[in-house]
């Protein structure tokens, strides 16, 4: 994982290798204070040698001052290297995302792509930060300490050879049981905020079955669950103080026995003594420091997994290498055009759309049903194709395949000739115009959001594709009319309007081909025919399809399809399929019956 | 779409974001801080006891570690330097009691402290969480979800923190301070002097780069939502971003807000980190200036050895209840300020509820009715139990007659939703509502289950108005299905028994047959056993609509609200279940609001509303002879947005 991980810290490199270098520097003169103090003891004190004590106690004094500018370095260094770290593992985390295929999208739901890119990351910047504090520094602690122990009295060091492995173990034994009892009490915390999600969504489903009681008894057990999973946990990680206390204590009072009789034999000094009990104080601290970044970073392990998930993900939609290398092939280097585009990339041209043996299934399912199943067709430049069917008929999945925002698992989609699969997805998509089932508008004005189908469009061409769209009278009858702010997701206008809003934001792209899944079900009967008026008026050279829940919709179409279970059931004019189609003419019926014979 | 513009909900929070009411890394004050502190010590009320317990242990291990760092004075001076072995012996088994007392009194300290918190913050969220129930929808319409789920998360761990260790370390701390100056003072007031010095020093430092951090980590805090709030919306809208090819753009601002965070996030980590170098070696430096003054004054001999040591001990200890105080200071005014907020919560006025006609199972027989006792069995008759003046009870057979006498109603003050309507439906009718958004028709059904009450006019239900009716029992004769289905984790059954608790297996069955529910039941992995979880993320909007139509049919009321109930049901569904919602709606007082006209068609009444006001009203038939507005929604010629 840290080498996965290692290459985002980019830049911040510099940081992160002067980080070890200063906290060297600190520890040193951390450590060499209780050295300096025995020897006033020893030395100073007893041959009352005041110049020698004050040369002592000043240099002391120097390197206290020396420490504080080390450690504000230190900290400056780590905080900068792993916030660094972190906004550069955020970006790079953002830019896979925009990648990501509408497959890639299905596998990840949106809540837990934002955990993700928002909350791991900063989980594993926080984790980053302490470990270049603390996995730099405790080590050092240790043995710089150790030796120093060592040089003052040997054979005081064998307490602290015994005391440390005592100390590891038992904490180790503490730690590896409290991250199972804390991985528990995650599950805990998760099902405790989902009850009370669940809750706030559905509290008029709560209030109307005067279910309160109901609800009030569940939330119990959910909460009575984490508390005492909570309790259990924690309980055992308090007892790594009590435990690091008694060690130390207890290898004090050993070393002043022992000490205190080497002192009276003069084989060790008052002040030696007193530094040792010191060092013994910062080796079992530092054993404790690394015994907590192994806590931290087993919670950190989880987010950086799921964060790796997503830069490993395979990005299955992708340009296609050997489409351009076989042109090139022929043709000597890739001639590249100002606009940067290599020319040997397919480019749509007339909006001509071919399904030969079309099979689709989606592969994150997992049902192995094939979603839609050998489809054949072709929809000439210009034409308006209607699409129809029942729920999960595959009619979105079908439109989908045209702008590659799916691949066929068999056959081939073809645009102006050429498959799908050996346009630059980016030549594609500019010239295919997608108005999806689940409309999505974005924070800012109306225009910010219309622009969106092209940034260089003028006010003519703004208004232009909103009146198309049947959208501009509503526009300026906002106070603000195009300047109007959208909030996020566009809740404050009505469904039918943002659906308008949308189609305008389709057609602004002038595509050569348009795909409307369903988009005009909240438009009235009357102006969604205007919009398929100006659709044969005014975008006459475009190739439309549009899938529709109503017949009406589709009734004036060049060509109708109509869908069953994945396959093609029928094709041909309204007039046709009334005659030949049985399932057309039952969807037709069934919508006759609320409406009016004209 | 969903019909009213009220019923459009602020998103739906995804995963923890820092909504309005996120505290701002615990810097801000707590306004009213001693009613606060009262009502949290409320929450301690039954667990005086282990309080008691705590503060003793608390006393116990830090008199302990201030006395052993005296005992080493004795130790060198007494003991070690004259030879006195066996006397050494004897204070250091002393000295290893002390320590003992002081590790077993911070540990069972800690413990104790543990169960309080956790204890205490549970009941905080258990009442919090029955508050919730409790309160009216118009606080959910104005307070977002990240709101109300940031005080069950952020605020109440904050107090958690506080409490479970926060405040007894700041004690603690306060007290190892005043004991080691004390001792300090007693050791030797001119090394104090010394000392004193550069603890003033400290506390400045700490002073000053908390205070700047907390500037930062508001700053932090802010880019941080504005980063998060980026995430959120080009990722919802992921898809839109790919077929616009807007990958790019997405990534340069990305990017700029990335930055922006980047450095402030520095910044503020940076100031508050560097506290502890800075804290730590000044108290080195302490140290060796004690070491220092201490040598020159021993070598004069006004002082002695084993006090150094003793003194140094004491020096040495000084930096961490410096670092802790004003550490621990922010964590519990965070708490404060936290706790505040769920208490305003809880003090919010709850659902007004003054009905005392209760609902009933009973049987008829010749002189009216007679109230059964609850036993598990559906009744065959429900009845409304209507207290009289005089002590007894009046029985009302509850049929399912509703009216509207010139009811009028807003959302807020100055903007009327309904306008002066008069409606009725008698038991048994079908009554469609049509018209376009914000027309009031939700806002009716609304009324009926008294979601919301009314300003003007009364409602009543069999005669009875509906607001002298115990919410609870009016509630209960009402089902709804609403457009936005919402489901619960757990299975199939689980949510269809939702309806009614005690439905056997069968009769969930017997409902979801009759809703045509049953045979994509059957075809799911676990059939009835299926779990479902993230709100029904795994079914079909469609089926999601099913199961909730569903629900409603096992609880079988006699008034049943169907609130576009059907719209993500394709036409040819609809069909098919058609049969199913008939015997549904039979033999009771439905109300249907509906896009599709033909799910209203066959109505005894269609109420077309606009604005708030009934425009026309009548059968099918009735209303294409009118060639009002209906008709011409009929024939398409008008819009409904």
């Amino acid at each position: 994982m840290i080498k996965k991980l290692a290459p985002y810290i980019g830049q911040y490199k510099k940081y992160i290798f002067l980080v070890p270098v200063f906290v060297l520097l600190d520890v040193l003169c951390e450590l060499s204070m209780p050295l300096l103090m025995a020897r006033i003891v020893d030395i100073g004190i007893p041959a009352g040698d005041v110049a020698f004590i004050s040369k002592t106690g000043g240099f002391m004094i120097l390197l206290a001052v020396g420490a504080i500018l080390f450690g504000v370095l230190n900290m400056k260094f780590s905080t900068t290297g792993a916030v660094g770290f972190a906004a550069n593992l955020r970006n790079a985390l953002f830019e896979k995302v925009q990648q990501f295929s509408f497959t890639n999208i299905d596998k990840f739901s949106t809540a837990s792509l934002v955990t993700r890119l928002t909350n791991d990351v900063n989980n594993l910047q926080v984790t980053f930060m302490m470990a270049l504090r603390l996995l730099t520094r405790a080590p050092m602690m240790l043995v710089i300490a150790f030796i120093l122990a060592y040089r003052i009295n040997a054979q005081l060091s064998i307490v602290l050879a015994i005391a440390i492995p005592i100390l590891v173990v038992s904490v180790m034994f503490i730690i590896s049981s409290a991250v199972k009892r804390f991985s528990v009490m995650q599950e805990k915390i998760d099902n405790i905020n989902r009850n009370i999600q669940e809750n706030l969504i559905g509290i008029r489903v709560v209030k109307s079955f005067v279910r309160a009681d109901h609800e009030n008894a569940k939330f119990k057990n959910s909460n009575d669950d984490f508390t005492n999973s909570a309790i259990h946990a924690i309980n055992l990680a308090i007892l790594n103080m009590p435990i690091m206390m008694f060690v130390l204590n207890a290898a004090t009072v050993v070393i002043i026995w022992m000490g205190g009789k080497m002192v009276f034999a003069g084989t060790l000094g008052t002040g030696e003594l007193i530094s040792f009990i010191s060092y013994i104080f910062q080796i079992l601290m530092s054993v404790m420091m690394i015994s907590m970044m192994i806590i931290m970073s087993a919670r950190a392990e989880a987010s950086g997994k799921r964060i790796i998930e997503v830069l490993d993900t395979q990005i299955d939609i992708v340009d296609n290498p050997e489409a351009a290398l076989s042109v090139s092939l022929d043709g000597n280097n890739a001639p590249v055009t100002t606009t940067g585009k290599a020319e040997n990339f397919p480019e749509v041209t007339s909006g001509k759309v071919e399904f030969k043996h079309v099979s689709f299934k989606y592969l994150l399912t997992g049902s192995g049903d094939d979603v839609l199943c050998d489809i054949n067709f072709v929809a000439q430049p210009g034409e308006i194709v209607g699409i129809v069917g029942g729920t999960a008929s595959g009619k979105s999945s079908l439109v989908n395949l045209i702008p590659r925002l799916y691949d066929a698992t068999e056959g081939a989609v073809l645009v102006d000739g050429a498959d799908v699969r050996n346009y630059r997805l980016a030549d594609l998509r500019e010239k295919i115009g997608v108005v999806l089932q689940v409309n999505t508008l974005f924070s800012g004005t109306i225009r910010e959001n219309i622009m969106w189908g092209n940034e260089l469009a003028t006010e003519e061409e703004i208004i232009t594709a909103c009146k198309d769209a049947q959208a501009h009278e509503f526009i300026m009858s906002l106070p603000n009319g195009y300047d109007t702010v959208l909030g996020q997701g566009g809740v404050n206008v009505s469904g039918g309007q943002k659906q308008r809003l949308c189609i305008a934001r389709a057609i602004l792209k002038k595509p050569k081909v348009l795909i409307l899944d369903d988009s005009t079900s909240a438009v009235d009967t009357a102006t969604e025919a205007r919009i398929r008026e100006a659709f044969y008026h005014n975008l006459a050279d475009t190739t439309i399809f549009i899938i529709a829940q109503r017949i009406g919709s589709v009734k004036e179409a060049d060509k109708i399809i109509v869908l069953d279970e994945g396959g093609i059931s029928g094709v041909g004019t309204h007039d046709e399929l009334l005659k030949t189609n049985e399932i057309y003419r039952e969807i037709n019926s069934s919508q006759q019956e609320g409406v009016l014979a004209q | 779409m969903s019909d009213e513009r009220r019923e459009i909900k602020p998103q739906e929070s995804s995963g923890p974001r820092h909504g309005p009411g996120a505290p701002v890394h615990g810097f801000e004050k707590p306004k009213d801080t001693k009613n606060t502190i009262g009502r949290l010590l409320g929450y301690m009320a039954d667990k005086k006891l282990q309080i008691f317990v705590v503060i003793i242990l608390m006393l116990l291990s830090t008199a302990g570690s201030l006395a052993a760092n005296y005992f080493i004075k004795p130790l060198i001076n007494d003991y070690i330097l004259p030879g006195d072995f066996s006397g050494l012996g004897i204070a250091l088994m002393q000295l290893a009691g002390i320590y003992l007392v002081s590790v077993f009194a911070s540990y069972g300290q800690s413990r104790l402290m543990l169960q309080v918190a956790q204890r205490m913050t549970n009941a905080m969220r258990r009442d919090l969480f029955a508050k919730m129930q409790k309160l009216p929808l118009k606080y959910f319409d104005t307070h977002t979800h990240g709101e109300l789920m940031s005080r069950f998360t952020n605020d109440i761990d904050n107090v958690q923190t506080a409490f479970e260790q926060s405040l007894v370390q700041l004690i603690s701390s306060a007290l190892t301070f005043v004991g080691s100056v004390v001792m300090m003072i007693i050791l030797s007031p001119t090394l104090f002097l010394v000392a004193a010095v550069i603890l003033g020093l400290m506390f400045f430092f700490a002073r000053f780069f908390t205070s700047r951090s907390g500037k930062y980590f508001k700053e932090q805090q802010k880019n941080l939502g504005s980063l998060n709030g980026y995430v959120e919306e080009i990722v919802d809208g992921l898809k839109i971003v790919k077929v616009f090819g807007y990958e790019d753009k997405a990534n340069r601002e990305f990017g700029r807000r990335n930055e922006d965070y980047r450095e402030a996030a520095t910044q503020a980590n940076f100031n508050s980190s560097v506290i502890m170098p800075v804290v730590m070696n000044l108290n080195n430096i302490s140290y060796a200036a004690v070491a220092l003054v201490g040598g020159l004054l021993t070598v004069a001999g006004s002082f002695d050895v084993g006090s150094l040591a003793s003194f140094l001990q004491y020096v040495r200890q000084m930096g961490m209840p410096v670092q802790q105080i004003s550490n621990q200071m922010n964590t519990i005014l965070a708490a404060l300020a936290g706790a505040e907020r769920v208490f305003e919560v809880m003090d919010q006025p709850v659902e007004v509820d003054d009905g005392v006609v209760t609902l009933v199972g009973a049987n008829k027989n010749t002189d009216g009715f007679v109230e059964v006792a609850h036993n598990g069995v559906h009744p065959t008759h429900w009845a409304w139990k209507v207290p009289q003046a005089d002590g007894s009870f009046d029985y009302v057979e509850l049929k399912g007659d509703v009216r509207f006498n010139d009811v009028t109603f807003s959302y807020e003050p100055g903007t009327t939703v309904l306008n002066h309507v008069s409606l009725y439906a008698k038991p048994g009718q079908k009554i469609a509502f049509v018209g376009s958004t914000g027309a009031g028709k939700t806002t009716i059904t609304n009324l009926i289950n008294r979601f919301y009450d009314i300003e003007e006019g009364t409602i009543t239900f069999d005669g009875i108005n509906v607001k002298s009716i115990r919410k609870d029992d009016l509630r209960k004769s009402l089902g709804m299905v609403l457009q936005d289905t919402h489901l619960f984790t757990g299975t199939v059954m689980d949510n269809i028994r939702y309806g009614r608790l005690d439905a056997s297996d069968e009769e969930c069955i017997q409902a979801a047959k009759q809703a045509s529910a049953h045979s994509f039941i059957k075809r799911l992995p676990q059939g009835y056993d299926t779990m479902i979880t993230s709100d029904g993320a795994n079914l079909s909007q469609g089926q999601r609509q099913l199961l909730a139509i569903t629900r409603a049919a096992v609880a079988d009321p006699p008034v049943l609200i169907l609130d576009e109930a059907t719209s993500s049901i394709d036409t040819r569904t609809e069909r098919l279940i058609e049969k199913g919602m008939d015997a549904l709606m039979k033999d009771r007082t439905v109300f249907v609001i509906a896009h599709r006209l033909s799910t209203v068609r066959n109505s005894n009444a269609i109420i077309v509303l606009e604005h708030g006001e009934i425009i026309e009203r009548g059968d099918h038939d009735d209303l294409l002879q009118q060639k009002g507005r209906y008709y011409r929604l009929c024939t398409g010629q008008y819009e409904l947005t």
